[in-house]
């Protein structure tokens, strides 16, 4: 088990033409994902590295029943492209894209709100099933095969986390980026939910940063919602307020979204919660022999 | 991307919500003859910076007659203004703007905020304009209203009517009201705002409503749809070393530490800040070279770091996803040659080709202390200078 995709997910790529969704679509499919189909309109019927290019995911679909859609296109269509995959009924969609206009990304959730799909993003890396599928821009080869869940806000400090997981000896079950902008698809309570039910995750990490309060709301769905233990780091303890560290999402305004608030909130929701972030991989570690 | 007042009044007008008149001075001099066209003599000498708290800190002064204002504008112009949101440094104070006092009869507070949670635009108002809306939602939360706008849908008047009852405007203003918020949210959507937030928003002894003032902030994802936007950009009310580091792509936050710090990634990057903090100094800067670093901007962004005075030492911490170790380490070893890398410098790289940098590095003749890990690496820098 795993959540949300697994060695039969069938990815098409939306995109694939570009100069990142070529890059990554190849490295997704060496990984051994089945990237089975791409999408840039104008050029259906063209084959790049033995994958179908269609004009329109509505066709890639019906071709190819590709169940998950990665989006590589550029910010000013991006959320044209994420309404696309919704409208053909693509179960999930996953979008790295970044810089996409926060109303852009109002439309698009008040368009999926009725629809039976699920996004990841955007401004994120993507997910990662270990040993079965990666959908994303996540360097594969630092992940293993496991029990550890990870959810989280960042890219690269994914990744660092994954590592000292890996390092240790610690496997993954799935790790999701969620992104780093203020309007997203999924968000932490989302994937704990799914971490909770799936069998084979033991344990979670939770990587939040500054901004916002979707830390805050995971504390307290933790609290009610989540038995397995859940080892926690929020990046930002050092940001200045009212200055966005990098990430659209990341800013402290108006004296809410801290670092300092979100780890007292984890904390007193039963969560271990760590300050520097090296010690990450350590933590869940001791939280497994418990 | 914030704007100045007198801009974002100037935009109210276009939107037609009502403003006081008035205009923007460079000098005493401007500053008198505008004050010279307005109808009232009493007029409102106001500092225009990036940042709130004008008038506690000494940067709006109300001019009783017009001969007051040439002194007043001496007085302001060229000041360094310290509010609470400055910072310790404060602002300097390059343009005023000149506008007719108003017959204050009561101060109410309005804004529009993107809202994360709902993913909508917010409207929040309250009846207690003029102080610092944080202070009110603490001290009398029931005193603040808020009304979500459907994205697809936009604002309908029953809305409006809605936040001025609950606030029990007296009914000449209701109208004028409504109006006003349909012209905000128009105003928002149509600019990709982030925030646009009046306070105080006057009552006149006349009951008409009037912007007092007037602070609006921008979408950056979104300014490639607005050139006219773009424009307002005021770059003296930026660092140079973050405009001249937005110019090179990379995503630069000046701090005070000593310690300059070069990642990929954003997360990462305020990572590397709070290692830095936790192994007992303080960052200079954040900085995330982006997924796409090439040896160019690694080059410009060392640059950038030591232009910074307070900079006694650089970690580099890069982790290789889509970034190639080995590029990040070819920039540091040219970098090295046209810059005169007199600090400490210690470097961290990791997964995709971290092993063919390290062997370019350890090839190079450049002096660098090399990390193993995120920790290591904090310690070392610090370590190092101290």
């Amino acid at each position: 088990m795993s959540i949300l995709v697994n060695k039969d997910s069938k990815i098409l790529v939306q995109g694939i033409t570009g100069k990142e969704g070529s890059f990554h679509a190849a490295a997704c499919k060496s990984y051994g994902t089945q990237v089975v189909a791409g999408v840039t309109p104008g050029k259906g019927g063209q084959v790049f590295e033995g994958i179908p290019v269609f004009n329109t995911v509505e066709d890639a679909v019906h071709e190819t029943a590709a169940d998950v859609a990665l989006i590589f296109v550029p910010p000013p269509f991006a959320a044209d492209a994420i309404m696309e995959s919704a409208a053909a009924s693509v179960p999930l969609i996953i979008c790295i894209t970044e810089g996409i206009p926060v109303m852009d990304m109002m439309k698009v959730k008040r368009f999926l709100a009725d629809k039976p799909v699920r996004l990841i993003g955007p401004n994120c890396p993507g997910l990662i099933t270990p040993g079965e599928c990666k959908i994303g821009i996540m360097p594969g080869f630092i992940h293993k095969k496991g029990n550890v869940g990870v959810v989280s806000r960042s890219g690269t400090l994914t990744y660092e986390a994954v590592l000292q997981l890996t390092d240790l000896g610690l496997g993954q079950s799935t790790c999701i980026g969620i992104g780093g902008d203020p309007v997203n698809g999924t968000n932490f309570i989302d994937v704990l939910e799914m971490f909770e039910k799936d069998g084979e995750t033991e344990a979670i990490v939770m990587i939040g940063e500054i901004g916002g309060d979707a830390e805050e709301l995971a504390a307290e769905y933790i609290q009610k919602n989540v038995s397995k233990p859940v080892v926690a780091f929020i990046a930002g303890m050092t940001a200045p307020p009212g200055r966005r560290m990098g990430h659209a999402g990341a800013i402290v305004s108006g004296g809410k979204g801290t670092a300092a608030d979100k780890m007292a909130a984890l904390e007193s929701a039963g969560v271990t919660v760590v300050k520097n972030p090296a010690m990450i991989g350590e933590a869940i570690q001791k939280s497994l022999v418990k | 991307m914030n704007i100045h007042e007198y801009q974002a009044k100037a935009l109210f007008a276009t939107y037609k919500i009502p403003v006081p008149k008035g205009n923007v001075a460079f000098s005493a001099d401007e500053a008198a003859t505008i004050a010279a066209t307005l109808e009232s003599a009493v007029c409102v000498v106001k500092a225009q910076i990036h940042a709130g708290g004008r008038g506690k800190a000494g940067g709006v002064k109300l001019a009783k007659t017009r001969d007051e204002v040439i002194p007043f504008a001496n007085e302001i112009l060229g000041k360094i203004l310290v509010t609470p949101q400055t910072g310790p440094e404060g602002k300097e104070v390059r343009k005023l703007l000149i506008e007719e006092g108003a017959d204050i009869q009561n101060e109410l507070y309005v804004s529009l905020v993107d809202d994360r949670a709902t993913g909508s635009i917010v409207i929040i108002a309250s009846t207690e304009g003029g102080m610092e809306i944080e202070e009110v939602a603490e001290a009398t939360p029931e005193k603040i209203i808020r009304c979500v706008v459907d994205p697809v849908l936009g604002y309908q008047a029953y809305q409006g009517r809605s936040v001025a009852f609950q606030m029990a405007l007296p009914k000449e203003v209701i109208g004028q009201f409504v109006k006003l918020l349909g012209n905000l949210y128009r105003l928002f959507v149509e600019k990709n705002a982030t925030q646009i937030e009046i306070n105080p928003l006057i009552i006149t002894g006349d009951n008409r409503l009037i912007a007092l003032d007037a602070k609006v902030g921008f979408d950056d994802s979104a300014l490639f749809k607005h050139p006219d936007i773009n424009e307002l950009r005021d770059l003296d009310e930026e660092d140079p070393l973050e405009t001249r580091a937005a110019q090179h792509g990379l995503n630069y936050v000046k701090l005070d530490g000593k310690i300059g710090c070069m990642v990929n990634g954003a997360g990462l990057a305020m990572s590397t800040m709070d290692v830095i903090k936790l192994a007992g100094s303080e960052p200079a800067n954040f900085l995330d070279v982006g997924g796409g670093a090439s040896k160019e901007t690694v080059q410009q962004a060392f640059q950038i770091l030591l232009d910074d005075p307070n900079v006694k030492g650089v970690f580099v911490n890069i982790f290789g996803g889509i970034v190639r170790c080995d590029r990040i380490a070819g920039g540091i070893i040219e970098a090295a040659k046209e810059v005169d890398l007199n600090v400490p410098l210690v470097v961290r790289l990791e997964g995709t080709n971290a092993k063919e940098a390290k062997d370019m590095l350890a090839a190079s003749d450049i002096k660098l202390i090399v990390a193993d890990t995120l920790w290591d690496g904090a310690q070392k820098i610090v370590a190092a200078v101290t």
